[in-house]
């Protein structure tokens, strides 16, 4: 697995210039008809088509998005504003901006599947101040995982990450491989819960 | 000490506190799959040899992509949208998982069929990748949506590792006025809220105006608790929801134990949050712009908005919304598709046309048991004389696959949960009302207020 790179240092491409946006949703991050197979590759090109291309079929680019401009093009933070990564809960969305080479999102709140789908492969979601992001916005950052610390020139901002989360990031854990360690805890709880629920526990099909 | 619903619930399902980071390992009931994110969930689990714990809680359905016109088979209209159903069908088989297949009599929207079949329970915990998993938390269980590698997570280890989340209670106060729905109470609160409103909770819905709902009602309400970005709603089972769920094919058949009755918030259980709203001043409530905080009371003008959502859909601040001209109506979705939404519709369509201008307009039943049920009361006839297509369940265009499309350029009155840019197809314009003024809008030819159809 790929740990988190420790430090990251990139430009931090904002979505946007001028205001940060709001509300972007896992349909413009990765449209729906560019989940083309049931894997998790060939999705980059998909990333936010709806902006990033004028003629989608044809893939001609919008020079004005962001991502589209030299400075932008090998971004590896994106900085957005509130509730980033909202609507429908596919991982794909995930998938394309690690494809893409994004490694964090800097933004002012998180959807709440889409923050746990960056966890899980190893993207690093992290809330802070508005005031802040728009300062960050097209700066060079540097992201330091172990110091929890985003510092861009002479300014550095701390941010918070679940204590778990972190140690998945920092170290490139798998969560099922993670979990299964604790096969035996499992089996006990559902050994119990059968006799207190058993109604949960359903006969397997014939 | 007194606890919150989901207190009780998150508590009975703690099988490890990791101990300070907040993160615990939660026991997970039931998985559900559709083919559009399952499939990615199943091939994973085999690439890495993985197998299903328990695979009698666990269960899969056919209906994001699926055809939805009448005597459909396998091929579906999204380009390369075969594979996913072939696929799924192949990996639930030899996981061993409950397919509730492309023809099947019992299929549907997998949050439709869910509570048909008595699969969600109140006190469980249910699991699905798919954002409106909250849909089924009406029942008072907990139900969320997550990711693929979470439904694999939950399926091969029967667990999910989740940082606690916070609780709020949104309370309707009163009774809404007639013809006001479940729909506009949801718009309402993410309207006067926003649509990041609910972040970091889990939403508990109460008040006199939620009990009074009937159980569709209440799915309706909790469906658009991730439109609020709430990681999900839920509302105190009641008898409502035990005679609902009585005796379904994977439901208990009957509710008397005395462990249902705790299923409630203590009275002085301590909220988070709380946000309080009196149902009485509710009115029938339809979206302007590109995210469903974007709505307003149907005889209210277009407020001033982000620029870009201006851009897109065509309105500037100060337009009334009613009588804005519209090219589609569409009826379905996990959010109204259950039979009281298509009675209350074709309450509205008996006896009229819909308008010249409306080039599409579809009524697609969420399952194919509301379906049958809606067709024995006549209702696809009310359907089909006033123009509407009447369709086989599934999620159809409530969300744009490529393939099916509505007209270019299409501005839409949908009874659906998402107004994004290009949610129901590229340049597509959507505007979310409840289902009856979806009718009353296809009558017009323009966005319409139910009350004057009534
Ligand atoms: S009906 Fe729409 S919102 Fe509901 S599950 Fe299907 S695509 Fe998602």
């Amino acid at each position: 697995m790929i740990a988190f790179p420790q430090p990251l240092t990139s430009v931090a491409a904002p979505l946007n210039p001028g205001a940060l946006m709001d509300n972007v949703d896992t349909d413009a991050i990765i449209p729906s008809r560019e989940m083309r197979s049931t894997g998790r590759t060939g999705l980059a090109e998909g990333l936010f088509a709806p902006w990033r291309y004028t003629n989608v079929d044809a893939r001609t680019l919008d020079p004005d998005f962001a991502l589209n401009q030299p400075k932008f093009a090998r971004a590896q933070i994106l900085v957005a504003g509130a509730n980033f990564g909202c609507g429908s809960s596919r991982e794909h969305a995930v998938w394309a901006l690690a494809e893409f080479g994004v490694r964090a999102v800097l933004a002012e709140s998180f959807a709440p599947i889409f923050h746990d789908n960056c966890i899980r492969n190893f993207l690093l979601p992290i809330t802070l101040p508005r005031p802040v992001l728009e300062r960050l916005a097209g700066e060079r950052l540097m992201i330091d995982l172990a110091e929890q610390t985003v510092s861009a020139g002479g300014e550095s901002h701390a941010f918070a990450i679940d204590r778990e989360a972190k140690q998945m990031l920092a170290q490139g854990l798998d969560a099922i491989d993670f979990t299964l360690d604790q096969s035996d805890a499992i089996k006990d709880w559902i050994k119990s819960d059968r006799t207190e629920r058993p109604w949960i526990y359903l006969e397997a099909q014939a | 000490m007194s606890r919150t619903l989901f207190d009780k619930i998150w508590d009975s399902h703690v099988v490890v506190n990791a101990g300070g980071g907040g993160t615990a390992l939660i026991a997970i009931d039931r998985v559900f799959l559709h083919e559009r994110t399952g499939a990615a969930a199943l091939s994973r689990m085999a690439e890495m040899g993985r197998v299903v714990l328990d695979p009698a809680r666990v269960f899969a359905v056919m209906d994001h992509i699926v055809d939805t016109r009448i005597g459909r088979k396998d091929g579906t209209l999204m380009q390369g949208g075969e594979g996913f159903i072939t696929e799924t069908r192949t990996a639930c088989k030899t996981a061993g998982i409950t397919l509730f297949d492309v023809n099947d009599r019992d299929q549907g929207i997998v949050h439709v069929i869910s509570p048909e079949q008595g699969i969600v329970l109140p006190g469980s915990t249910l699991v699905a990748p798919d954002s409106h998993t909250c849909t089924q938390g009406a029942f008072g269980a907990l139900a969320w949506g997550i990711g693929s590698s979470e439904a694999e997570h939950a399926m091969v280890t029967g667990t999910l590792r989740i940082a606690r989340p916070k609780v709020m209670r949104v309370q309707f106060d009163g009774a809404l006025s007639p013809h006001v729905t479940a729909k506009d109470m949801a718009l309402t609160l993410i309207a006067r809220h926003g649509a990041g409103g609910g972040a970091g909770h889990v939403v508990e819905f109460a008040g006199e105006a939620v009990r009074a709902l009937d159980m569709e009602g209440r799915m309706t309400l909790c469906n658009m608790a991730t439109e609020f970005s709430a990681m999900t709603g839920l509302i105190a089972p009641d008898a409502k929801a035990f005679d609902y769920l009585a005796g379904r094919p994977y439901a208990p058949a009957h509710f008397d134990d005395l462990y249902w009755d705790g299923l409630i918030s203590d009275d002085d259980a301590q909220f988070d949050r709380e946000i309080t709203i009196d149902a009485s001043t509710i009115a029938p409530m339809v979206s302007w712009g590109t995210s469903p905080a974007h709505t307003i009371p149907i005889d209210a003008a277009v407020p001033s908005g982000p620029q870009r959502a201006h851009d897109y859909i065509g309105l500037s601040p100060g337009t009334p919304i009613a009588g804005t001209p519209l090219n589609a109506a569409f009826i379905g979705s996990c959010t109204n598709a259950r039979l009281s939404d298509l009675r209350r519709a074709a309450g509205i369509l008996k006896g009229r046309r819909i308008a010249p201008s409306i080039e599409t307009a579809l009524a697609v039943p969420g399952s194919m048991a509301v379906k049958r049920e809606a067709e024995a009361e006549g209702l696809d006839a009310i359907f089909e004389a006033s123009g509407f297509e009447w369709r086989m369940s599934g999620c159809s265009l409530c969300f744009y696959a490529g393939g099916e499309g509505f007209p270019e350029g299409a501005r839409v009155i949908s009874s659906t949960n998402r107004n994004f840019e290009g949610r129901q197809g590229p340049g597509i314009r959507t505007h979310i009302a409840s289902p009856e003024t979806v009718a009353a809008s296809a009558i017009s030819g323009m966005i319409a207020d139910p009350r004057e159809f009534a």
